[in-house]
């Protein structure tokens, strides 16, 4: 499963706010530390917006707050907003080869154990895995590196 | 709440506890499972229950493999569970820890389970404890014919 950059920009924004539930955060906030555009952050947060996980703050500087439950929410909840996890679908209707078959439930293989991986994570526990990682100077960077079209998930 | 030792008058409350939680009840096996694993304790084979005001919330059964699949000895979580109405008081946490106590006594440094990847619960779980995948990979199929 690649997750494409909204979806990555939502789960690292969410990971933000619900670091720090009671504290506001901009758009261009979370933009900066990641080094993409706040147009195209600002609407990822509007989407998590509308989903219930953030509420936007009026008033002085604005922004948004988190509204979930870190212990209830999972990677999956954040990743469907943005994507499309039904099953692979094959592109024309005609019957598939052996080797299609067979290719696709490999595939299918590896994707059911991407989303029962992504629905097993709550908030909570990527925040605790991240603490973990700022600790360890090895995967600390990983965490903390700009997003691009490029990124390896 | 205290986590001790399984006793024989435990057995009734695990077996509901289990029927509970799973839908099935398997008298049978948890006599099975009490008499390998509750009668003698051994540095190999644990089997815990947590206990608070008389009645058993939980329990959980482990032991420490040896080179089994080719791995070095490691614990084994095979069974935990927790009396739904008990849930979220840090009673499988309370356990799980305890197990792994008894996996360190044992001289192993590391614990290892299995859990289907529908069971989002077990694995959110597991996953808060601070489990990650492991290196190894389950493999199987059909014996029909």
């Amino acid at each position: 499963m690649k997750l494409q950059k909204s979806t990555l920009l939502a789960l690292y924004s969410v990971l933000e706010f619900a670091a720090d539930p009671d504290r506001q955060i901009t758009a261009a906030e979370i933009a900066g530390k990641y080094g993409v555009s706040t147009h195209h952050l600002s609407k990822v947060l509007r989407e998590l917006g509308r989903a219930g996980l953030l509420e936007s703050v009026r008033g002085v500087g604005g922004g948004y707050r988190f509204s979930g439950n870190t212990k209830r929410i999972t990677l999956m909840d954040v990743i469907e907003l943005f994507e499309d996890i039904s099953g692979r679908a094959m592109n024309d209707a005609r019957m598939p080869s052996g080797n299609e078959a067979a290719l696709a439930s490999v595939l299918g293989e590896i994707d059911e154990t991407a989303k029962a991986t992504f629905r097993s994570i709550t908030l909570d526990t990527m925040l605790m895995l991240a603490r973990r990682a700022a600790r360890s100077p090895v995967a600390a960077p990983a965490l903390r590196r700009p997003v691009d079209d490029n990124l390896p998930t | 709440m205290h986590v001790r030792a399984v006793q024989a008058a435990d057995i009734g409350q695990i077996i509901a506890i289990d029927a509970e939680v799973t839908g099935l009840e398997k008298t049978d096996y948890w006599y099975e499972v009490y008499r390998r694993y509750g009668t003698s304790q051994t540095r190999q084979r644990t089997f815990l229950v947590a206990e608070s005001q008389g009645t058993v919330q939980g329990f959980v059964i482990g032991d420490v493999r040896d080179w089994e699949f080719g791995s070095p000895p490691c614990g084994w979580v095979f069974g935990i569970s927790v009396r739904p109405g008990a849930r979220l008081g840090g009673v499988g946490t309370r356990l799980l820890e305890a197990v792994c106590e008894s996996f360190r006594h044992a001289g192993v440094t590391r614990v290892r389970t299995l859990v289907s990847r529908d069971n989002t619960l077990v694995l959110s779980f597991f996953r808060s404890q601070g489990m990650t995948a492991a290196s190894a990979i389950i493999l199987e199929k059909g014996l029909e014919r």
